[in-house]
């Protein structure tokens, strides 16, 4: 009765103020090492961005945290608001979401694509609604207390397809929305598990400058409504540069740099791993003039590490 | 009882090259365009019809210089074999390359039955029993109880067949344009065709190669029992898959390696435990592999991509 | 899915060959069938062209060349005609096909056509073809490959899993009825519900280890399932008596009244005069009962937790994993259900037939099932009906072509496959509709969308 559950750290283990707190990851695939000692932490209320050349490890790490690898080396801590912590590197990859509320979208989009709008986002409330008709018996004998949460449910899918102006259309087939409708859609479809932390897989690839601008607002208003922890990956320096709160840079799956967007953008680690030499083009106009890089305040520039 | 058990051993061995051979067809296959050619069960029972009816054309014409005869059936069985293994993919297969998941699986089950029924009607439904061609055998070794260990030029045939097989595939896979264009294919089917690879030729040839074994599977199995029927293919494929699961699906040697333990596996439940049970535990091997080492022994880990 | 790879793998006429425009390249087609021709002749020459014959105990030689030419004649024009239609199909149509627009008013009149086809099958004893006991007993054996069709369409037309030994669970619910009927006199309607719980758990047992495999995996451990239980079946023969199997199962009573004549009978009880055909109709009411159970239980289903992620599943496991679904547990509660039905299924067969041998379950049973849910349209309950009486009431039409019938089964398989990859009605509906009032405008801008 007394025996400690594995997954749970003990609760000296979790500096307060962090959310996520991954310490020491490392995941090697045969020889070749994707992820090398890294750590950083995400807040809540906060976007966390991960930035990187092609190549540089940022998929392996979501992959690691939502449980789809399992972390060579490494400690993955979440800390969660309501249920505590959970030490996401020894769960089951289902269980992180479940258990966890750690939700996540792909970078090749991942909906069910014959199934409508809605049916995405009522499948992602699986777990709550399954609690809610005891495995279904009590939805199979039309029971009241499945109707209500079916009613709950579906609220919830509306509050979200109206946030991103789907409402109309949710009874379409997922498959047949437009490229920039999909991609907002997987990311109702992961609130819709109300998580904790949700992890987006290149959220801006692919899309205009409008929508890409739609949703910078969307993602600011989830991390200042929900009140959630934000991590990114996302190689549009646009999106990256206005709406991350914290930037963590990877080369070659180790960290070369961690701080505020104005600290990152000013490293010249990063600048030479990352941004290239010819620095004036990659930036767009605007953060120049935001950012006035002629003050070009030092970068913090950590080592690997943090708080072993 | 070592003198018994060596003879289970050649047995075995014997056994493991035919399953092997088929089961290369299966591994080729799927490596390359990841399905499962459920039919190939049935091209290897073509080619065992085949040999036979190539037996009955010699004998009508009177050849009897074993040697010959062995080698004009082994040819009229790769060449008429793999015209069915060409046109079962082209007919049932590539129309439905890139459509969804199940159709080809399906097709390929459909194509299974609609072949076994044609063999069953055009030639009836009877066994098709044949003379001995090659007979006679080599005495290995007489054990203490007066049990004699026989290896017959047969199975030597078979064993030395296969070898020789398994070294000209290895060569054209590794050594070879062909095989490099297989290669190729298997990687990233959709790069190899925007390089040149002339992706449809080459899968076409992977058939044809699967069917090319299938039919000296079916030849071996004609010799060695004597007697084929239409029903063959059926166990005959379902045990070469699992050979190929075994040995880790994609892989050529795990096929081959696959092929001899469910063939020694068989030879040894047969003679130690229960003959009618020897099916139950070549697929019992399969679950227990599938679950303890879903790559197979000698297939490469795969990695999710996600 | 479909898309940039068919660019690259378009089939025979993507081989550099300038397209054909306006009128048809003769030479070209007749060189076309030709070469087809020339194939049909390679393969039939050893398998129709020559022919070992079994005379007594050995293999006689025998030539049929008139088979043999005709067989590549067949070939050459085949082609010649395929040609000529494919050049006129090439050319761009303009919105679905007559076919597809059909298909799709049946399927968006389902509701009505089902209740239309449950009336005609509740009255169909009734009217003058009820008194033909063969129309009755086709009737039956059609109803337990609908119901078989809709069990098995859980499985894969829902939850995505190829599922290739069927039969297994279908077996179990027979010798499950069969034995403890004839040891321990149990009534059929006791058993029935045991029998369905008994195959859920022998699904629970299969699946547990196998259902994390990967899909095609999961088809032949599946498939090798299937024919241990056969082989058992054959082989124990302390408790299935082998390959003879079980008679004299007890028959189906009318809920503890049996059909027999004699006082107390159901002809006695009702008045009626005995007939062998109460019976019949009797069981053909049981048989409807249970599929109806089973279709309204899938449709039930669709609409719940349990049942919209077995969709879910199918369409992508590794997003249901990053919602947090346990893809196991919903793989399983599939395959349980699933196996439960053919269970069912399996227990009215064996006090329908009072004789059951391993001879019954065989691995074509297996693709029979299959076949009815794959051709009717994947997780379509319509298409199951269809395809049910297409596989079963096509060959009792063609009863001379007998001993053609598993091969044209094959070759429909392929040709359906071919055609339509999803199956005749591959239409799916929403579970759940944002804006019920405009459904139908929802599907036509779906459509539009597509």
């Amino acid at each position: 009765m007394l025996m400690r559950d594995l997954s749970r750290p003990l609760e000296t283990d979790i500096p307060a103020d962090a959310l996520l707190e991954v310490q020491h990851l490392t995941m090697r695939f045969g020889g070749l090492v994707a992820i090398d000692d890294l750590s950083f932490t995400a807040r809540k209320n906060e976007i966390t961005a991960i930035i990187g050349p092609n190549g540089a490890g940022k998929t392996t790490v979501f992959n690691c945290l939502t449980g789809f690898y399992k972390p060579t080396v490494g400690r993955l801590t979440l800390n969660h608001p309501d249920k505590g912590p959970f030490l996401l590197e020894r769960m089951e990859g289902f269980r992180i979401a479940q258990k966890a509320d750690v939700a996540r979208t792909f970078q090749n989009i991942r909906l069910f694509s014959r199934m409508s709008v809605l049916e995405n986002l009522i499948v992602a409330q699986h777990n709550r609604l399954m609690k809610a008709s005891a495995f279904s018996l009590a939805g199979l004998l039309f029971m009241k207390r499945y109707a209500k949460a079916e009613k709950e449910a579906v609220e919830l899918a509306k509050y979200w397809l109206d946030k991103v102006g789907l409402y109309e259309r949710a009874d379409w087939d997922a498959g047949n929305l437009p490229y920039g409708d999909q991609r907002r859609l997987e990311i109702c479809r992961a609130m819709c598990i109300q998580p904790a932390l949700l992890c987006l897989d290149e959220p801006a690839a692919g899309l205009n400058p409008r929508e890409s601008l739609e949703l910078n607002d969307l993602l600011m208003s989830i991390r200042d409504d929900e009140g959630i922890g934000v991590l990114l990956i996302e190689h549009d320096m646009s999106v990256v540069m206005q709406i991350s709160d914290h930037i963590v840079v990877l080369d070659y799956g180790r960290k070369i740099a961690d701080g505020d967007p104005l600290a990152v953008r000013t490293d010249p680690a990063v600048i030479k791993a990352y941004l290239g030499e010819d620095e004036d083009e990659a930036i767009p106009e605007d953060i120049v003039q935001d950012l006035g890089l002629s003050t070009r305040t030092g970068g913090t520039k950590q080592g690997d590490g943090g708080n072993a | 009882m070592l003198a018994y058990f060596l003879q289970q051993l050649i047995n075995g061995l014997t056994l493991g090259s035919i399953y092997g051979l088929i089961a290369i067809g299966y591994t080729m296959v799927y490596g390359i365009i990841g399905m499962i050619n459920f039919a190939h069960g049935e091209i290897f029972m073509i080619g065992a019809f085949v040999s036979v009816i190539a037996f009955l054309v010699l004998g009508a014409l009177d050849i009897t210089f074993i040697p010959l005869a062995l080698l004009v059936v082994l040819l009229a069985a790769m060449v008429f074999t793999a015209a069915w293994g060409w046109t079962v993919e082209r007919l049932a297969y590539r129309p439905l390359r890139g459509s969804f998941r199940l159709a080809p699986l399906i097709s390929a089950i459909g194509m299974s039955i609609a072949l076994q029924n044609f063999v069953q009607i055009s030639q009836g439904a009877r066994v098709k029993p044949i003379q001995p061609v090659i007979q006679g055998g080599v005495v290995l070794f007489t054990g203490d109880e007066g049990f004699t260990v026989v290896m017959s030029y047969l199975q030597i045939f078979i064993i030395i067949l296969t070898v020789v097989l398994m070294a000209v595939f290895t060569w054209i896979i590794t050594r070879t344009s062909l095989g490099r264009q297989q290669r190729a294919c298997e990687q990233d089917r959709m790069m190899a065709g925007l390089v040149g690879v002339n992706v449809d030729r080459t899968i076409s040839l992977t058939f044809v190669m699967g069917a090319v074994l299938a039919a000296v599977a079916g030849l071996m199995v004609t010799l060695q029992y004597g007697v084929v029927d239409f029903y063959i293919g059926f166990l005959a494929g379902m045990k070469a898959f699992t050979a190929a699961v075994l040995g880790g699906i994609g892989s050529l040697p795990g096929a081959m390696l696959g092929g001899i333990l469910i063939g020694l596996i068989e030879a040894f439940w047969s003679a130690y435990f229960t003959i009618e049970y020897k099916d139950v535990a070549v697929f019992g091997v399969l679950v227990l592999v599938l679950i303890f080492r879903p790559t197979g022994l000698l297939g490469r880990p795969e990695v999710e991509k996600v | 899915m479909a898309g940039p790879e068919a660019n690259v793998t378009a089939g025979p006429d993507s081989d550099g060959r300038a397209p054909m425009q306006g009128g048809i390249n003769l030479a070209e087609v007749v060189k076309e069938s030709a070469i087809a021709a020339g194939i049909a002749g390679l393969l039939s020459l050893p398998l129709l062209g020559l022919h070992a014959a079994n005379v007594g105990a050995q293999l006689l030689l025998r030539t049929r060349w008139e088979l043999f030419f005709a067989a590549v004649a067949v070939v050459f024009v085949g082609r010649f005609v395929l040609a000529l239609f494919r050049d006129r199909r090439k050319r761009p149509s303009h919105g679905p096909s007559a076919f597809d627009r059909t298909l799709h008013v049946i399927h968006e009149r389902m509701l009505v056509i089902g209740i239309v086809a449950l009336v005609a099958a509740v009255i169909l004893p009734f009217t003058e073809w009820g008194g033909d006991r063969y129309i009755i007993y086709t009737a039956t054996t059609f109803l337990i490959y609908v119901m078989l069709g809709w069990g098995l369409n859980i499985v894969v037309g829902l939850a995505g899993l190829l599922d290739l030994g069927y039969v297994a669970f279908y077996a179990v619910g027979a010798y499950c009825y069969a034995l403890i009927a004839t040891h321990f006199g149990w009534s059929f309607w006791v058993v029935l519900p045991l029998s369905g719980l008994f195959a859920a758990f022998f699904g629970v047992i299969l699946g547990f280890p196998v259902l994390r495999l990967r899909g095609d995996y999961l088809a032949i451990v599946t498939l090798g399932f299937g024919e241990i239980v056969r082989v058992i079946l054959i082989n124990w023969y302390d408790v299935t008596n082998g390959p003879d199997g079980i008679i004299g199962i007890p028959r189906i009573t009318f809920f503890g009244i049996e059909f027999r004549r004699g006082e107390g009978t159901f002809a006695d009880l009702f008045g009626l005069d005995f007939s062998a055909l109460h019976v019949m109709v009797f069981l053909y009411f049981v048989i409807l009962v249970l599929a109806v159970i089973t279709n309204l239980f899938t449709q039930r289903m669709r609409k719940l937790p349990t049942g919209r992620a077995w969709e879910a599943l199918r369409e992508d496991e590794i997003a249901c994993r990053s919602l947090g679904i346990n893809p196991t547990n919903v793989k399983l509660s599939a395959f349980a259900l699933g196996a439960m039905f053919g269970g069912f299924a399996g227990s009215f067969f064996s006090v329908r037939a009072g004789f059951i041998s391993p001879e019954s379950f065989t691995f074509i049973e297996s693709a029979i099932i299959l076949a009815i849910v794959v051709l009717g349209g994947m997780g379509s309950q319509l298409g199951v009906v269809i395809a049910a009486a297409f596989v079963v009431v096509m060959p009792e039409v063609f009863r001379q072509f007998e001993q053609y019938r598993m091969l044209m089964f094959g070759g429909a398989m392929v040709l359906i496959m071919v055609w339509r990859p999803r199956g005749l009605l591959a239409f799916r509906s929403p579970t759940i509709l944002m804006h019920p009032k405009d459904g139908k405008k929802t599907i036509v801008l779906k459509k539009e969308g597509a």
